[in-house]
Order: structure tokens, then C-alpha cells, then sequence
């Protein structure tokens, strides 16, 4: 399979949070503002392909070479979540900074499905360790660019006048809906 | 009294979609139909009160350093066993539902009651709360199947009532979104008239 199409196709034709529907609660949750959302892609960017290489390497010479390809859901969720540990511990040391900017954001990945879905959609697809990397780093752009794009979108909505019990997040929902329609434009390019 | 509150809360008050907004991945991906939309909720159902049970029955062993762990631990195992059994059993729900059975494991509302509920309460109330939120999710995404399927395939629980194809929109993503929220409004609203 081609790089770019993996590219086009992660990021705009089946956006992972539009189109698949992964990542939708920091989708709504940390989508007030756009400096929280682009920290919260950041975290993600990082997080997903390190987690999408780990589960490679365990998927095809642990899993598969031991035929226990059952235990997939309970390893590859502990992985991540030690790995969100491990990657807090180790930037907290290593660059403060970047731990400044993404800190908070890194215990809530574990619970973000966007992580856990790219990493057993890239073994579904039968990808190999170059792929599931490029797979990963596009999805994870592509979640950015949802993620900024809404919450640039939920900056103006704050200062339209809503009707009293759609204020909040039946509006956001709404939006995104139409978001979504966007999105459905790029439908059939690859 | 109390386990009859205990219960029915998840419903309208503290309804996991409708009111706390938690477990949306799985509410907004595979409610196409209200089939669908069931199977997925009472898969969510069995995994929650499974995890309810044990969580409630082992908390005094756990030490509070490694709690969450061993929750998903926990959470992970159930996954796997419905996993396996629908795959066996049901395997046209399985394909349906897809990606969306593993994903039970990173559910927010899964962790969020284990921790928030059953780690602190008794093994009867930690069941019922269990079936009460289960049944509150199960509800909602029935519900919300139910409206994209009448809306988008002029069909409900797979028996047709419209000829032709209904209004696709609601079949694909935008509709989810776009039903979801006017249905939050609904409720909403019908929870200010209470």
C-alpha cells in the first residue's frame, strides 16, 4: 500500500473522529478552547504511535508466534496504559517543557479509544512496522485537525445566542454533525 | 426502597448518554439500526455488572496505588469473554458491532463506575447499580437506533414500513452526531418539566 494514500485517506476520507467515531469524548471534552486542543493532539500524536509501535512488535512476536491471539485486548490496553505512564515519567525528566505543555493531558489518553482502535485497526489492515507507523501518525493528525478545526468552530459558538436546552453540548453535537457533513465531501478520492 | 432509587437512576436523571455524556464512541458508532444499538448495550450491560460484581468483592485487597490497573485488568477479562462468546454464538452481531466490542475495555462509563461506585459499596448495590446504568446505556442507544434507523432506512428493528431508502444522511456519520444532540435537547427538556 502507498504512504500517501494511507496518509489522505487516515486524515481526510475516514477521519478517525468524524467518520469512525474514535476519540469522541476529549472530542467534546477539551474542545473549549484551541490551545488546549492542540496540546491534546500533541499528547495524542505522541502517545498513538509509540503505542501503535509497541502493539506491533507484541502483535506479531508474542501474540501470534504463541497462538494466543485471544489475549489481545487485555495486553494491548495494559501496554498503553503503562506506556502513558512510562512516556509521563520519562518527559517529566527529559524535557520539562514539552511536559509543561502536555502533562495534563496524558492520564486521560489511556482512556481515549482513538489509541486502543488504531492499534488493532492497523493489525486488522494487516499493515507492516513502516505502515502501521505512517497509519498511526495519520490518524493521529487527522485527529488534530478535527480537534482544532471544532474547537475553533465552539470559540465563536460561545458568543452566539443558543436556545435555553441546547446550550452546551447538544449544540456542540449538532455542529459536529455538520462538520462531519463536511468531511463527507472528500468521500471517494482515494 | 433505596436500591429501587439505586436503580432507576441511570435512566433519565443520571442516563450515561443523556446526562453524564459518557461511553459516546460506541453510542455514536454503531447505532445505524436499534438492533444494533441493543446488542451493544447489553453487551455494555453484562461487562458492567461482571466488573461491578468483582471490583465490589475485592476492593479491600486491592491496594489503592495500583487500583485502576487492576480494574482495566478486570474490565478486560469480561471484554474478552463476551468477545469470544458473541464471536461463537452471534456472529452476525460481531461483525456488525466490529471494532466497537474490544472498545468496551476503554468505555468511560465502564472505569468511571468501578471506580466511582463499586469500589466504595457493597456487593448488592454495586449489582443493581450496575444494571441500572447498563440498562440507562442500553436504553439510549436502542433509542438512538431506533430514530436514525426509522429516519435513514424507513425501518425499525429491521422490519420495513417505508418503501425506498429514507433519508441516508442518518445512516452516515453527520446524522449520528446530529441525532444525538437534538435528542439531548428532548431530554433536556423533559427534565426541566419534571
Amino acid at each position: 500500500m502507498e504512504y500517501i494514500i494511507i496518509i489522505i485517506s487516515a486524515i481526510f476520507v475516514n477521519n478517525i473522529v468524524l467518520n469512525k467515531f474514535l476519540g469522541i469524548c476529549p472530542f467534546i471534552g477539551v474542545s473549549g478552547r484551541i490551545e488546549t486542543s492542540i496540546g491534546m493532539s500533541g499528547a495524542v500524536l505522541f502517545v498513538m504511535t509509540i503505542a501503535t509501535l509497541v502493539t506491533y512488535l507484541i502483535q506479531n512476536y508474542i501474540l501470534e508466534p504463541f497462538n494466543i491471539g485471544f489475549m489481545q485486548t487485555i495486553t494491548f490496553i495494559l501496554v498503553i496504559a503503562s506506556l502513558v505512564q512510562l512516556v509521563e515519567i520519562i518527559l517529566k525528566k527529559v524535557s520539562p517543557s514539552l511536559y509543561q505543555a502536555l502533562g495534563i493531558f496524558l492520564p486521560l489518553i489511556t482512556t481515549n479509544c482513538a489509541v486502543l482502535g488504531v492499534a488493532i485497526m492497523a493489525g486488522q489492515q494487516e499493515l507492516n512496522l513502516m505502515e502501521s507507523i505512517v497509519y498511526a501518525i495519520a490518524n493521529s493528525i487527522g485527529f488534530g485537525l478535527a480537534l482544532v478545526t471544532f474547537a475553533g468552530i465552539r470559540e465563536h459558538l460561545d458568543l452566539a445566542d443558543v436556545p435555553g436546552p441546547m446550550k452546551g453540548v447538544p449544540i456542540a453535537f449538532v455542529v459536529a454533525g455538520l462538520l462531519a457533513m463536511a468531511f463527507m465531501g472528500f468521500a471517494g478520492i482515494v | 426502597m433505596d436500591q429501587l432509587k439505586n436503580f432507576t437512576k441511570g435512566f433519565i436523571r443520571e442516563n450515561p448518554v443523556f446526562a453524564l455524556f459518557l461511553g459516546l464512541c460506541p453510542t455514536l458508532g454503531v447505532t445505524t439500526t436499534a438492533i444494533n444499538g441493543l446488542g451493544m448495550g447489553l453487551a455494555t450491560t453484562f461487562v458492567l455488572v461482571m466488573s461491578n460484581i468483582v471490583v465490589s468483592l475485592i476492593k479491600n485487597f486491592i491496594p489503592d496505588k495500583v487500583r485502576i490497573p487492576s480494574f482495566i485488568v478486570i474490565i478486560a477479562s469480561f471484554v474478552t469473554i463476551v468477545e469470544l462468546t458473541m464471536q461463537a454464538y452471534i456472529p452476525s452481531l460481531f461483525d456488525a458491532l466490529g471494532l466497537f466490542i474490544p472498545l468496551i475495555v476503554v468505555n468511560c462509563l465502564v472505569l468511571g463506575r468501578a471506580e466511582a461506585f463499586a469500589s466504595k459499596n457493597n456487593l448488592l448495590s454495586s449489582i443493581v447499580d450496575g444494571m441500572g446504568m447498563g440498562l440507562g446505556f442500553s436504553f439510549a442507544l436502542t433509542l438512538l437506533g431506533a430514530v436514525r434507523e426509522i429516519l435513514g432506512s424507513g425501518s425499525i428493528f429491521g422490519f420495513k414500513f417505508i418503501e425506498g431508502d429514507g433519508m441516508l444522511i442518518f445512516i452516515l456519520s453527520p446524522g449520528a452526531f446530529i441525532a444525538l444532540g437534538y435528542l439531548i435537547v428532548i431530554v433536556n427538556k423533559f427534565k426541566k418539566g419534571a
